[in-house]
């Protein structure tokens, strides 16, 4: 698991699997881990952050000094897959997104080798403003239309599981 | 530990309006988790401060009124927020770019130890720690322009939270900030 913030409020299945032993964790500060999707998706392999110098997350990791200032090298990473959320997707793959469940989503849709995106709506070509689109068709392979789709944060309160 | 050393001196919301007088108008201000939210409601009207959450909004408003809760208008802590007019919604690399980026003018955030020199640590209990877990603290506190803590002089244990140095593992270092005075930041 390469994450920020690997715990939620009523999220118990990477806590159990890890105070067990039975999954690795590399844990990366958030922007630094958005960047590094963002790099993996734009095909760069690398770029230094001033982000972590001298906490325990720099450990290994090379450093260089720009303009007196120390920086860590980060790596871009990629993904076999990328699923992701959208508010509403057209046929050639376009996407906007609602509010701030954009977060992460057009960097993953960028960076994987195969983008599923779970919509809200599914419209025509040319029924989104392209002023307004986020996420470019290229970056999309497929589109599921799932219309008011129930939270996320709804079913982790009602304690849902799937196995 | 006695009630006198853990410092009951002032109250949580005493320690956020006392912040809040610090943050000039103008001011694009990121708020951390816990006390540091506290601050927001304490801004003098006459300044207009727009508030920053790193999980993608700058014109972060109050939260709504009960039942009006939006699951995907949140801020950092999971929280139900509002957006202002003039509000923008962004990804997580534009959000952590306009941090890393030095356009954060201020980032007020809770302690567990602040050094002498200047260090803090606030991201984990060290090798104890049974889920270690970091979210953005690392970027703001090497990216922010200026960063204000709000806390206790000591733990709820009465121990000293202004150490010589920090013996949690650190969040960031005086010497990893920013040289506002530098290319770049005059």
């Amino acid at each position: 698991m390469i994450c920020s913030f690997p715990r939620t409020a009523g999220s118990t299945v990477f806590q159990s699997l890890y105070s067990a032993g039975k999954i690795e964790l590399e844990l990366v500060p958030q922007g630094t881990l958005a960047e590094r999707i963002r790099a993996g998706g734009a095909g760069i392999p690398a770029f230094y952050t001033p982000t972590a110098v001298g906490t325990r997350l720099a450990e290994g990791k090379e450093s260089r000094v720009f303009g007196g200032r120390e920086y860590l090298l980060e790596s871009g990473i990629r993904a076999d897959y990328a699923l992701i959320k959208c508010h509403r997707a057209d046929r050639l793959g376009n996407l906007v997104y609602n509010k701030t469940a954009r977060n992460f989503s057009p960097l993953m849709a960028a960076a994987a080798d195969t983008t599923v995106v779970q919509a809200g709506s599914f419209v025509e070509a040319g029924a989104i403003d392209p002023e307004t689109i986020v996420t470019q068709g290229v970056f999309v392979d497929r589109i599921v239309e799932i219309p008011a789709a129930v939270e996320e944060s709804s079913l982790v309160a009602a304690g849902a599981s799937y196995p | 530990m006695s009630a006198q050393n853990r410092g009951d001196g002032w109250s949580r919301d005493d320690i956020a309006r006392n912040i809040a007088l610090d943050i000039e108008d103008g001011a694009i201000v990121n708020l951390g988790i816990g006390m540091p939210e506290l601050v927001a409601s304490h801004i003098p009207e006459d300044r207009e401060v727009l508030f920053h959450t790193e999980n993608g909004l700058l014109g972060m408003g109050p939260p709504p009124p009960a039942g009006q809760e939006n699951p995907e208008l949140i801020n950092a802590g999971k929280r139900p927020v509002t957006a202002i007019a003039g509000a923008s919604f962004f990804d997580h690399a534009a959000s952590f770019g306009m941090i890393r980026g030095g356009h954060i003018d201020v980032c007020v955030l809770g302690a567990m130890e602040v050094s002498e020199g200047g260090d803090l640590a606030n991201w984990s209990l060290g090798d104890d720690d049974p889920a270690p877990a970091v979210g953005g603290a690392m970027d703001l506190v090497a990216g922010a322009r200026r960063i204000l803590i709000a806390t206790r002089h000591c733990t709820r244990d009465g121990k000293p939270k202004l150490v010589k140095a920090c013996s949690y593992p650190v969040t960031g270092i005086e010497r990893g900030r920013p040289d506002l005075h530098g290319p770049g930041h005059t």
